[in-house]
């Protein structure tokens, strides 16, 4: 007699590795916080995620926010720092890419980070904005994003959700 | 820096050769842009078809192109891909830009206006 469905998916799923919160293939980058740094940081990291097989979409959104959080940080935490670094660290889970993304910079205005309001584009082509969509992108992209100052160091941890259901193993 | 131009009638192609805008380039990209589409027909297209990535200062860099070159020009753009088509729609900036989905499209777009016209 075959065994029927239900039986069959459990027993292979109990020959699958166990969902567990220690990191196997976690991705720790440590690299100069300037544009040709991040683009190569941005680069190493896809390439080391290749194996989640992610598609186009989720491959353009996890670069994007990554792209525009190092941005930032380049830009503004380390705006009068030119030899800054960061560090960059992903969890890839079955709930997405756990970031965590911490330098040594100037903490964030008001000591949290920037709500990302939509820009207003309702107005003369002279006036329409060339910038400031940064954290728009990143707080319409990311998932559960958190922003703490510690030790003279940002730490901004959030998570990228994508499409991973057979992901159990972290 | 990779922007290859070519008139056809009054209108001005520019293609994007690299494969990404991001803030490494996105100052360089507003200066090329001013200066490929100098003394140029009235009706620029940015084909990006070529471009897979852009970031907010890509975005930014192509906003600041569009109003460099106005008033006397506009800039139009064809062949945006997955990537840059959603930075496009998420900012809203898709509402902005005139967009063809590639610069085929874009050329028949003006014959249709002549033959309106006339």
């Amino acid at each position: 007699m075959h065994p029927d469905p239900l039986t069959t998916l459990m027993n292979k799923a109990k020959t699958l590795p166990h969902p567990t919160k220690t990191p196997t293939d976690k991705i720790h980058l440590i690299f100069p916080a300037s544009p040709n740094g991040v683009r190569k940081a941005l680069a190493d990291t896809l390439e080391k995620l290749r194996f989640l097989e992610l598609s186009i979409e989720e491959t353009g959104t996890v670069e994007l926010v990554l792209a525009e959080v190092m941005n930032n940080i380049t830009e503004h935490a380390y705006a009068d720092y030119p030899d800054g670094m960061i560090d960059l660290q992903i969890t890839p889970t079955s709930r997405g890419l756990y970031c965590k993304v911490s330098d040594s910079g100037k903490p964030m205005p008001k000591g949290a980070a920037p709500l990302g309001s939509r820009a207003l584009l309702d107005c003369e082509l002279n006036d329409l904005p060339e910038g400031g969509f940064g954290w728009f992108l990143i707080r319409d992209l990311a998932r559960d994003l958190e922003y703490s100052r510690v030790a003279g160091k940002n730490l901004l941890n959030f998570r990228i959700a994508t499409n991973q259901p057979d992901l159990l193993a972290n | 820096m990779q922007l290859e131009t070519k008139t056809y009638g009054d209108t001005l192609i520019v293609t994007a050769t690299m494969p990404r805008i991001d803030a490494a380039i996105a100052i360089e990209f507003k200066d090329n842009m001013r200066t490929a589409c100098m003394d140029g027909p009235a009706r620029v297209v940015l084909d990006l078809s070529s471009v897979s990535f852009l970031d907010s200062s890509g975005l930014g860099a192509v906003v600041a192109a569009m109003k460099l070159l106005a008033p006397d020009q506009k800039l139009e753009l064809a062949g945006l891909t997955t990537n840059v088509d959603k930075v496009f729609r998420l900012t809203r900036m898709d509402r902005v830009f005139t967009i063809h989905p590639d610069t085929d499209t874009a050329l028949n777009d003006t014959e249709t206006d002549i033959e309106n016209a006339s």
